[in-house]
């Protein structure tokens, strides 16, 4: 069996955007605002987007959940602010790839994001980490 | 008669497993219970020696696995002061005799204009048949209220029970609050106005004896998997002369007492409620299962799980967590809900499941009581019969560790 810590789950990065979300709030005037949860364990996500052309100029959230959703949703705003929709969608279905068990791609590029990576041995919060991503790439399908 | 938790504990072979190296401390019985020896035994017993179809063939074998079925049923009838076990429908778990009230009784029974009164802490399964139900039928669904304290706004009854209050739906007590509620009390108020009482009795059977004259119920419900049985076999009580009258649930074999090309007539009560082969094994797994409670005395089992409950209130208290509905365990169940400062209940669940705890987080299938209470999820630690002090005290050491992780 293989041995699993809390330390690979609650990595200091995680616990850090946790304690202090970056871009959390509303965001006005926006694009597109989403609204999503995981019913089954309460987390909820209220999603902000505003685009420039194909540039996702400015994301934001809000949100009520366990550090593992609202720490992921925090690194995801950091990470896709500025990138255009394709590179923003790419980033999103890399941290899905991730969660799945699979190869990310350039693990260099994910930053700290890899530090989602131990969610991984912890199947039942792999819903929590992917609750900002799934709701970006929803967002991202409404690029005005 | 004391219960000893410690003596009960090796009745449950999977107290014999470790998690993570440690002693199993198994904090979500309101979820599902663990089984004893007793009701595995049984069942085994039953496929290895008794296993035929019931009701339908004439040889000694059948015979054997109709009367170890009839019993389980008679066992259930018992277990809840039920007048004659013609008045046990078994079922596959309380949620499907909640819905054969729905489809059978309420269907026939109630109609556009007529309102049915479920309470703002039902679980889901209480509560959604009644949305499809009265959406269906075109009657109004109200919703009695609960005090910040978690109890029934029963003094609200006269407004919310009136003359078109065709049923009262009514958790005995409440999966996520613990709180035990005055269902006589309802009971008496909508029959006062001609109307019935459904009891969801899943989360009282298993804890307090439970006895349906007392409550003066027309239906109650519950389910063998949280009482030490297995999944796959639960109960409705229901009042004979209604039994009587409603129309069948489903259609098929072993509910009907004639078939003709173009319609049927039924077979006597509950065989009419009881159409295709029934999770037979399960039935008489249930049955081990009420033996089991009955000998160690549902009052002593209320008993035991009213002073661990106080002293779980107490450690809850002393770490600083939100405890969720009464404090007052006479009052109270052993679902206890709590929210620690700062530590979301997903979290929780996560750093205490490393000291080999199991408690559950999320909304506890009662999200508009989840809204009531003003929290998106809790944590939820529920006792039974095999818990102890000592698995209070890990898992109070336990969150102590998570509060840590996120201070």
């Amino acid at each position: 069996m293989v041995r699993m810590s809390l330390d690979e789950l609650y990595k200091e990065v995680i616990l850090d955007h946790y304690r202090t979300p970056r871009n959390r709030g509303r965001l006005d005037p926006h694009d597109v605002k989403l609204e999503r949860n995981n019913p089954l364990c309460g987390d909820e996500l209220e999603l902000y987007l505003k685009f420039d052309g194909e540039d996702l100029e400015g994301i934001a959230f809000e949100g009520k959940g366990c550090s593992i959703s609202m720490a992921s949703a925090s690194m995801m705003t950091e990470k896709v602010k500025g990138l255009d929709v394709k590179q923003a969608r790419a980033v999103a279905e890399s941290i899905k790839r991730m969660m799945a068990g699979e190869e990310p791609g350039d693990i260099n590029e994910l930053g700290d994001l890899v530090s989602l990576k131990g969610v991984v041995k912890y199947p039942v919060r792999i819903k929590c980490a992917l609750l900002g991503w799934n709701t970006l790439l929803e967002g991202l399908d409404e690029v005005p | 008669m004391t219960l000893d938790p410690e003596v009960v504990r090796k009745d449950f072979p999977i107290f014999e497993t470790r998690m993570r190296g440690k002693r199993l401390v198994y904090l979500d019985s309101a979820n599902t219970s663990q089984k004893p020896r007793q009701v595995i035994e049984r069942m085994v017993e039953f496929y290895e020696h008794e296993n035929a179809n019931i009701h339908r063939a004439v040889y000694e074998l059948a015979e054997r696995s109709t009367a170890a079925y009839e019993g389980a049923r008679a066992k259930c009838a018992h277990f809840i002061q039920a007048p004659s076990p013609r008045s046990i429908v078994f079922t596959r778990g309380t949620t499907e005799s909640i819905n054969l009230v729905r489809y059978s009784w309420a269907r026939a029974n109630v109609h556009e204009g007529d309102e049915v009164l479920v309470t703002e802490m039902e679980h889901h399964s209480n509560l959604v048949p009644w949305q499809l139900l009265t959406q269906e039928t075109g009657a109004t669904l109200r919703n009695l209220p609960v005090d910040d304290d978690g109890m029934l706004r029963v003094d609200l009854l006269e407004s919310f029970i009136t003359d078109r209050t065709k049923l009262v739906c009514v958790g005995l007590m409440s999966n996520v609050l613990g709180t035990i509620n005055p269902v006589r009390r309802l009971a008496d108020a909508v029959h006062a106005v001609g109307g019935l009482i459904m009891v969801d009795a899943a989360q009282a059977a298993p804890h307090m004896p439970v006895d349906v004259s007392e409550l003066d119920a027309d239906f109650l419900a519950f389910s063998s998997h949280k009482m030490c049985g297995p999944t796959g076999a639960g109960v409705l009580y229901g009042r004979e002369r209604l039994l009587e009258e409603m129309p069948p649930f489903h259609g098929g074999g072993e509910m009907i007492r004639e078939v003709f090309a173009d319609h049927s007539t039924w077979n006597e009560i509950p065989h009419k409620f009881e159409a295709g082969t029934m999770n037979i094994a399960q039935a008489v797994g249930l049955g081990a299962a009420v033996d089991y409670l009955q000998s160690l005395g549902m009052g002593s089992v209320r008993a035991h799980e009213m002073e661990l409950t106080a002293y779980a209130l107490e450690q809850l208290n002393a770490v600083g967590a939100e405890v969720h509905g009464p404090l007052d365990v006479a009052r109270r169940g052993g679902a206890i809900s709590f929210n620690v400062g700062g530590v979301h209940p997903h979290d929780l669940a996560t750093i205490v499941d490393q000291e080999g705890v199991c408690i559950r987080a999320g909304h506890h299938c009662a999200q508009p009581l989840m809204r009531r209470l003003g929290v998106p999820a809790t944590a939820r630690a529920s006792l039974y019969i095999y818990n102890t002090r000592e698995d209070i005290d890990v898992l109070m050491g336990a969150l102590e560790q998570a509060k840590g992780w996120f201070a």
